[in-house]
């Protein structure tokens, strides 16, 4: 139980990060990625206070096998950079630098009622049913 | 050029503590990653007892504009996009954050604090690719 609750007061102090930091905002957004128009650098700013505070919480984690909780430590265990990474990361890209939205933010936004971020929800996930499907007709049986 | 009026650094700065003191709080407590399209993308192939904690983490985003409003107006947004291209946006950022295993979250904030190679190539990729997409879609074609 415990676990659960901490699972959702996390996803809500996430959301209230976002929403104060100005990522839900694809205009902003825009304007952090649009170096070479009126520059926007605020979202580096994100950025920066995440990784200040995350950092040593990793620093701390990587010394116990175990969470607070009792439960498993579970990091991710693929190390390599292959065509995969970059090819999802560019096309990662070229969506979020389309529509200003990247997955926290959509699904924030989703909650605030805006109606782009319905419609982008729906295709994110769509999108990620699309890589579902293709994962369990083409690939190895233990890939992903 | 500097957008100075846009220019926001105190409260992205507050907000990314926020966001580092939720990555925190799961890691330390549950033992996982705060990578929403992972935590989003895990539940189209549900493996037992591996369900709830996503679904709540994901409820938790959901109702965050609520909590928000109870102190203070939700900040403006602007899309600037049409129909069309939020719909091709969604099915790329769906599809891409999958296959690099990471987005902004998982990647960017997570990985990049784990010192994590992988995570550090992938941003430096992801953020040049969408930078691109800007400069084209801003530069070129208007």
């Amino acid at each position: 139980m415990l676990p659960l609750l901490a699972s959702l007061f996390a996803g809500l102090v996430f959301g209230l990060g976002l929403l104060l930091s100005g990522m839900t905002n694809p205009a902003k957004v825009i304007g952090f990625l649009d170096v070479a128009g009126a520059w926007d650098p605020s979202l580096a700013f994100v950025m920066l206070g995440a990784i200040a505070v995350t950092y040593f919480a990793f620093r701390f984690a990587g010394t116990r096998g175990k969470s607070l909780l009792g439960l498993p430590v579970v990091l991710p265990g693929r190390h390599l950079i292959d065509a995969r990474l970059l090819l999802g990361s560019i096309a990662f890209g070229i969506g979020w630098g389309l529509a200003g939205y990247c997955p926290g933010p959509a699904i924030v936004s989703l909650g605030a009622g805006y109606k782009e971020a319905i419609v982008f929800f729906a295709a994110m996930v769509a999108g990620m049913a699309v890589y579902e499907l293709i994962q369990r007709i083409f690939a190895k049986p233990d890939a992903g | 050029m500097i957008d100075w009026p846009a220019f926001t650094p105190l409260s992205a700065f507050a907000g990314g503590l926020l966001i580092g003191v939720s990555t925190s709080l799961l890691l330390l407590l549950n033992g996982r990653i705060a990578g929403i399209s992972g935590i989003l993308g895990e539940l189209l192939h549900p493996r037992r007892n591996d369900i709830a904690w996503r679904l709540l983490f994901i409820a938790g985003l959901i109702i965050s504009p609520l909590a928000y409003q109870l102190l203070h107006a939700l900040p403006d947004t602007k899309m600037m996009a049409g129909n069309g291209t939020i719909v091709i946006a969604g099915l790329l950022v769906g599809i891409g954050t999958r296959y690099a295993a990471g987005c902004t979250s998982g990647h960017g904030i997570c990985g990049i604090s784990r010192l994590s190679p992988r995570s550090i190539v992938a941003t430096l990729v992801f953020m040049l690719s969408a930078g691109i997409t800007v400069f084209i879609a801003r530069h070129i074609f208007h």
